[in-house]
């Protein structure tokens, strides 16, 4: 789609300047007004321009926000506590900002979803899958350094567990955990380099996000029947069909959003993290932030060790492998139909899978003993087969439905299909 | 440890902390039976627990075949001791457990006298200890380390 060739004329003097020094007026004429979108996008596809709204807004409550914390363990408890009390509308500003962190997760989730869904990692688009799949990445290190910075006994127990998975690769894990930690343990050259990450990556972030929303611009947007755009008639121009459309998505998004940010400040946190670290005690029920329980649950399923692997090394590297995995999806699945309205089996698979993840998110919100464990084993194991068994496998045996030759004419029929349905 | 950490200028409980010296005098002549009391050392909590008759009978009816890690991790013992419940503990002092009560599987602090097998249970992961603080079940891979120490008198202990 990008070989299309400019529609841009500038038209006043000062645009005719700029477009023969720096095209900027050129390049947003092109990707965000002219640029085409096919036809059928549903609101599943709002999610992206959704994120970038978060992530705006995570750069500025956070930015104001560092103006107000002190990276130190002997005050940092008390300077978030300052900032709910003291600073002015500083409340707003952490409830944002807390909450923002839960619902950008909420809509990177659904959004990974919609790719998974409708096979929009499939070639040529499997560059722009790795990269939705670094932003994750980037994301959840953010989030988790970010949780520490309030110093209290979930941020403490949070950070400990967590920088010793790296004690559990061999030979050079120890040394790892060191330099994550500044010291043997989580103290204030922990929570001062924490900080400095803090600040930083959040900007590594958009840098990669923009790489991702380049290579988008590239191949052009996938759609819910997954057929690649054939002419004119398959695309609507971005201005006014998608901006409108993401506008309001964005619109009942933070509807959401403004619900918990003044309703439910604390709903999606923990109690415990408004005591303040102590060293000596492990709060009794320690669990982390809602949207990395899937995970945390996946960590604590392997509780026996595999030949030379022990437990310990075996669960940390069960927790990597399953987001390790996603990236390599576009290489697993095997079926030449993208979208999973086209796939019968692939579909209840999907939904299995979104099952299943779920319900490892509330297992890890479990104690670790009895039946529990053994619950979280079996959805670990179906976690993994769903990528590295049924993608690969189904694809070859499944029978897809009969596909419409293009998106016009899917939209046709199904435009056909209502009338009658109303008649 | 101690000198790596910065000088604490809070002023709750884990001031004490930073100054950790490297050796730690404990004096558990107080303890009866079925009491713990738990020091810093080195920044980490070390118990000392006086077991009960039954938590001592309990430990020694283990077969080594059933434990998960079959090493000792005493420090005052060989490198490849077997971890009986003897060589969880000193000679004559059987009752005396004295342990560094820091979860080997990703570091949390187990609760005393939980779970299944009456001795720890971590609240990170679900790893549980026998009475000699020895893994039973859960994804830690090893038994809680005894550090070094010896008796200076019959109810004081040295750590370090
Ligand atoms: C990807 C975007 C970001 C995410 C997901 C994120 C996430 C978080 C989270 C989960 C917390 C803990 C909230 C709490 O419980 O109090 C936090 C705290 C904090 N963040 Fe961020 N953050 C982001 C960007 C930023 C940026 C760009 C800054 C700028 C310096 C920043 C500064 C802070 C500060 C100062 C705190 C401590 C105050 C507090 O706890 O409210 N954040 N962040
Ligand atoms: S830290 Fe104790 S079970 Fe994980």
């Amino acid at each position: 789609m990008s070989e299309g060739h400019s529609t841009y004329t500038p038209r006043t003097g000062i645009e005719r300047w700029f477009d023969a020094r720096l095209p900027l007026p050129r390049l947003v004429h092109d990707s965000f007004i002219v640029y085409p979108v096919p036809r059928n996008l549903n609101y599943a596809y709002t999610f992206g321009g959704i994120l970038t709204v978060m992530l705006a807004s995570q750069i500025v409550t956070g930015v104001v926000l560092a103006m107000h914390y002190t990276p130190d363990t002997g005050l940092a408890f008390n300077s978030v506590e300052k900032i709910m009390r003291d600073v002015n509308s500083g409340w707003l500003l952490r409830s944002l900002h807390s909450n923002g962190a839960s619902f950008f997760f909420i809509a990177v989730y659904i959004h990974i979803c919609r790719g998974l869904y409708y096979g929009s990692y499939k070639s040529p688009r499997e560059l722009l899958w790795v990269l939705g799949c670094t932003n994750l990445l980037l994301m959840m290190a953010t989030a988790f350094i970010g949780y520490v910075l309030p110093w209290g006994q979930m941020s403490f127990w949070g950070a400990t567990v967590i920088t010793s998975f790296f004690s559990a690769i061999p030979l050079v894990g120890e040394w790892i955990q060191q330099l994550l930690l500044g010291g043997f343990a989580v103290d204030n050259p922990t929570l001062n380099r924490f900080f400095a990450l803090h600040y930083l990556l959040p900007f590594l972030l958009a840098g990669v996000v923009t790489l991702h929303i380049w290579a988008l611009h590239v191949v052009g947007q996938n759609n819910p029947t997954g057929i690649e755009v054939k002419s004119t008639t398959d695309v609507v121009d971005f201005t006014p069909y998608a901006t409108v459309k993401d506008a309001f998505g964005i619109i009942v998004f933070l509807f959401f959003f403004a619900y918990f940010v003044f309703y439910l400040p604390n709903f999606l946190g923990h109690p415990d993290n408004y005591t303040i670290a102590n060293p000596l005690k492990t709060p009794a029920h320690i669990v982390p932030e809602w949207y990395f329980l899937p995970f945390y649950a996946i960590l604590r399923a392997i509780t026996f060790n595999v030949g030379p692997i022990d437990s310990k090394l075996g669960g940390v590297f069960a927790m990597f492998s399953s987001i390790a995995v996603l990236f390599l999806v576009p290489w697993l699945d095997t079926s030449k139909v993208r979208s999973a309205v086209y796939r019968p089996w692939y579909k209840v698979f999907f939904w299995l899978f979104v099952a299943d993840v779920l319900f490892l998110g509330w297992l890890g919100s479990q104690p670790a003993e009895g039946v529990y464990v053994t619950m979280s084993q079996l959805a670990t194991l179906y976690y993994f087969a769903f990528f590295i068994l049924v993608m690969p496998l189904l694809g070859l045996i499944e029978t897809p439905r009969r596909m419409p030759h293009s998106i016009t004419e899917a939209v046709l029929e199904k435009r056909a299909t209502s009338v009658k349905a109303e008649e | 440890m101690a000198d790596l950490s910065e000088p604490e200028t809070g002023t709750d409980e884990h001031t004490l902390l930073a100054e950790a010296p490297a050796s730690v005098e404990v004096d558990v002549a107080s303890l009866t039976p079925g009491m713990s009391l738990v020091v810093q050392w080195r920044g980490k909590p070390v118990v000392v627990r006086n077991r009960t008759e039954q938590e001592m009978k309990d430990g020694e009816a283990v077969k080594l075949a059933d434990l998960k890690d079959p090493i000792a991790r005493n420090a005052n013992l060989p490198a490849d001791a077997p971890a009986t419940d003897a060589n969880r503990t000193t000679p004559g002092k059987e009752a005396l457990l004295v342990m560094v009560q820091v979860c080997t599987h990703l570091g949390c602090i187990p609760l005393g006298q939980e779970g299944d097998f009456g001795g720890w249970l971590c609240p990170c992961h679900g790893s549980q200890y026998d009475t000699a603080g020895r893994i039973r079940k859960g994804p830690a891979p090893e038994n809680m380390a005894v550090p070094v120490f010896q008796f200076t008198s019959d109810t004081k202990i040295r750590l370090g």
